[in-house]
């Protein structure tokens, strides 16, 4: 671990932190409907957009109508995304390479994965989309399943803001008000910004470049006979990406335009795009967290909750810092850093990132729900690689997904103030709302479905040879992780992966897609219910038996409650499979 | 319910947006980076006496031992396919993995006994197509290419000095050495070399 390396995880948390306040006061704005300095350009847009699309900006729904509107255009989304998907092969224009239609299984998969901002990608970009396909079907859908989960953050914060209502606001006006407000303007900024670093952007077709040093590939076929070609191009992919990189990080999306995400030197070519990308990767999710205080009236809460949230996050990268930077026993080469070599773990790391800058990458991807890579986690060293794995299995609460992130956080918030109130004996209260059982057994159902999905389908998978284990592309240990992975990030909306994992087959496409279908809309309404029935209570004052939300004491409790629940569920499976794998690592073992 | 007027609500939503979302603004973006940044925008691709010979972001591989080599790559059969990026995805575990390194290591080795061999030139990067080595990847190989090239140690190990990138800032990232553009500099200055250059092939 060197001085740079801290030094760039120290600049990136104080470059968010710095963030917080003024988005979160931007977003306070925005969905409170007051005046911003955009309204002269984005308000006649709204209007227009309302009027194309009958919306009553006036009407306020209850929390039943919120849900059904949110699940009746996720559902819309779904078909047209699906649709697109499969009749590529007639796009009139935006296919410049003639890609053919994408087969039924992976459209599912892939439909579901964009619709449920979770983008798990079963496909590789560069070979299988054209650039309508990922400019209006996938990049869109990053745009609107994430204003999708600010809207429902902000829907639940009203809930514990708002006193003897029956309604949580309009979910049409949150989304529209999310996408032109915030995501459309940072986007249009942030592209630009990317393209002038390096990012590619553009409609052409592949180019094909002549190799200075034209290379022989030798093959063996099955009966041994050897055939030579001779490679003598590079084909160069290309297409509109700086658009949809800024909306992948700042949507917390993660769906690479290329295979290789965000890794790949048109999608991220120096350490300063690198650095840029995280940071709009925890910048909305941050900044809701302010908003939170901003808009129930206690700043201080909001600051509580951050810290416990960075808390996390320190621990998170300084295990996988620490992890990578010891470099894999087994590698006989050089892994020690020094000023000309990046040293460490570098199976499936770019020289320009080096140990800290991947290392932060794979653990603000997984804290939040984006899921873009710029390093490959199926390579890293086993402890490495289970602090992604680890992050994501606590919820993604760590700043977590835009919206998605605070509204997995407020359900661990409810579950310790339920503690706190069992330990002094008390009725518990959150910010003046009563906490009583109807809102434990919601926030609890929300909390079972995450792990339930998760280890049913694991289960499933790794006792079936022929479907299941037989995508496992690394033996041992490994490869429980690898499917353990594939579920956890599916479940969780993340979308990274362990991409060994042959994850195309009918059994993964399907499963995959269910546990992602799971992971946010069972999650979903439960919390919206909380909402809901937190929304039409009474604000009872504070007393002295009212545990404090906004101290450090309330901050370690939440910490807890995340770790138990997370590592109670999930130490079994953890231990079997990066633990194992580290211990036997250590004794030079191989598969 | 509000069912019906939802759904209603939800195809116009999706149609109006997407135009909005998925057309006029990935255009706009396309024409303004095309304007503003048109060589960034494009790849910023190299052109050799008119042809075009690659990217300065994306590696290629070389094997003659008059260049530079590039780290291993798993993008495609000869390594470094730009239209097929990706990792090797071998775990750390994985015999495949640890046997490939060994190797790899061995013939490294050979070429240049008793100095260690940084880790970058025997691992596979995430992209395939990594551009870059550690400038230690580079001075490793500088004996073998002096060799080929006719050129002296010292002499081609300043030329590697001048190719190197620091950290972005002074602090991002790690100080880097772009093979290709080595390898295209080094054939402008040091064009003569043995019968292995791929122009006597």
């Amino acid at each position: 671990m060197t001085a740079h390396g801290w030094a760039q995880i120290v600049v990136f948390l104080g470059a968010v932190l710095l963030l917080t306040k003024p988005l979160g006061l931007y977003l306070t704005r925005v969905f409170d409907r007051r005046r911003t300095w955009l309204d002269p350009l984005a308000r006649p847009v709204e209007r227009l957009l309302y009027r194309l699309t009958r919306v009553d900006e006036t009407h306020e729904m209850r929390w039943t109508e919120y849900a059904s509107a949110m699940l009746l255009f996720s559902l819309v989304s779904f078909i047209v995304l699906y649709a697109i998907l499969r009749l590529q092969a007639w796009q009139p224009s935006g296919n410049p390479q003639a890609l053919g239609p994408v087969p039924p299984f992976l459209a599912f998969n892939t439909a579901v994965s964009f619709t449920t901002n979770t983008n798990w990608q079963a496909y590789g970009g560069e070979s299988t989309v054209s650039y309508l396909t990922q400019m209006a079907g996938l990049a869109y859908q990053n745009f609107m399943s994430a204003a999708a989960g600010i809207a429902l953050a902000v829907a639940f914060v009203r809930g514990i803001a708002r006193r003897e209502s029956a309604t949580l606001g309009n979910f049409w006006v949150d989304l529209t008000r999310a996408s032109l407000w915030v995501l459309l303007p940072l986007c249009l900024a942030g592209s630009l910004v990317l393209v002038s670093q390096g990012v590619v952007q553009n409609l052409k077709p592949y180019d094909r470049a002549v190799l200075i040093d034209p290379q022989t590939v030798t093959t063996t076929d099955g009966t041994g006979r050897e055939t030579k070609t001779e490679v003598t191009r590079q084909v160069i992919a290309q297409g509109p990406v700086a658009s949809q990189e800024i909306i992948k990080e700042l949507g917390t999306n993660g769906g690479g335009f290329f295979n290789a995400n965000s890794s790949h030197p048109f999608e991220n070519p120096t350490p300063l795009t690198n650095l840029l990308e995280m940071i709009a990767i925890f910048a909305i999710p941050a900044g809701l967290v302010y908003m939170l205080g901003e808009l129930t009236g206690s700043r201080k809460h909001g600051w509580t909750v951050w810290a416990a949230m960075a808390f996390l996050f320190l621990a998170g990268v300084t295990t996988a810092y620490w992890a990578e930077a010891q470099g894999n026993p087994l590698l006989a080469a050089d892994q020690q850093p020094s000023a000309l070599a990046p040293g460490g773990n570098m199976e499936g790391k770019e020289v320009r990132f080096g140990i800290p800058a991947s290392v932060l990458f794979a653990t603000v991807t997984t804290d939040a729900s984006c899921g873009a890579v710029n390093a490959m986690h199926d390579s890293f060293t086993p402890l490495g690689g289970m602090v992604p794995l680890v992050n994501i299995m606590l919820g993604e609460v760590i700043f977590g997904g835009v919206g998605a992130g605070l509204y997995g956080m407020l359900g661990f918030i409810i579950l310790a103030v339920f503690i706190a109130g069992l330990m002094v004996g008390r009725t518990p209260e959150y910010l003046g709302k009563k906490i009583e059982a109807y809102d434990v057994q919601m926030s609890m159902l929300a909390v079972l479905i995450f792990p339930l999905t998760v280890l049913l389908f694991s289960a499933i998978s790794v006792i079936s040879p022929s479907f299941g284990t037989s995508s496992i592309s690394n033996p041992g240990p490994h490869g429980l992780t690898q499917i353990l992975y594939a579920f956890v990030s599916a479940a969780g909306n993340n979308g990274s992966a362990f991409a060994g994992l042959g994850a195309n087959t009918p059994w993964y496409n399907v499963a995959l897609g269910f546990a992602m279908l799971a992971g946010r809309f069972l999650f979903i309404v439960p919390m919206l219910a909380v909402a809901g029935n937190l929304a039409g209570k009474k604000r009872v004052p504070p007393s002295p038996g009212t545990f404090p939300v906004t101290t450090p004491l309330f901050a370690v409790l939440l910490v807890s409650v995340v770790l138990i629940v997370g590592a109670l569920t999930f130490f079994p499976a953890l231990s079997l499979g990066p633990i194992l794998e580290h211990l036997m690592m250590g004794q030079g073992r191989t598969f | 319910m509000h069912l019906r007027t939802n759904l209603v609500i939800s195809v116009l939503m999706v149609v109006v947006t997407t135009l909005l979302l998925g057309v006029v603004y990935p255009l706009l973006v396309t024409g303004l980076a095309q304007a503003l940044f048109p060589d960034r925008a494009n790849g910023q691709l190299i052109y050799r006496a008119g042809r075009l010979v690659g990217s300065r972001l994306l590696g290629q591989p070389f094997s003659s031992p008059g260049y530079f080599r590039s780290r291993p790559s798993a993008a495609g059969p000869a390594g470094y396919d730009a239209a097929a990026s990706g990792g090797t995805n071998l775990g750390p575990t994985n015999a495949a993995l640890v046997d490939a390194v060994r190797a790899r290591a061995d013939a490294a080795r050979l070429e240049n006994p008793g100095i260690p061999v940084p880790i970058d030139l025997v691992t596979s990067s995430a992209s395939g197509l990594d551009p870059h080595i550690s400038p230690a990847a580079a001075a490793f190989q500088v004996p073998r290419v002096a060799r080929e090239r006719g050129v002296a140690d010292a002499v081609l190990r300043q030329f590697v000095v001048e190719f190197t990138t620091p950290r972005d800032l002074g602090f991002l990232g790690e100080p880097r050495v772009n093979v290709l553009l080595l390898n295209l500099a080094l054939d402008e200055r040091y064009p003569a070399w043995g019968s292995s250059s791929p122009a006597n092939r």
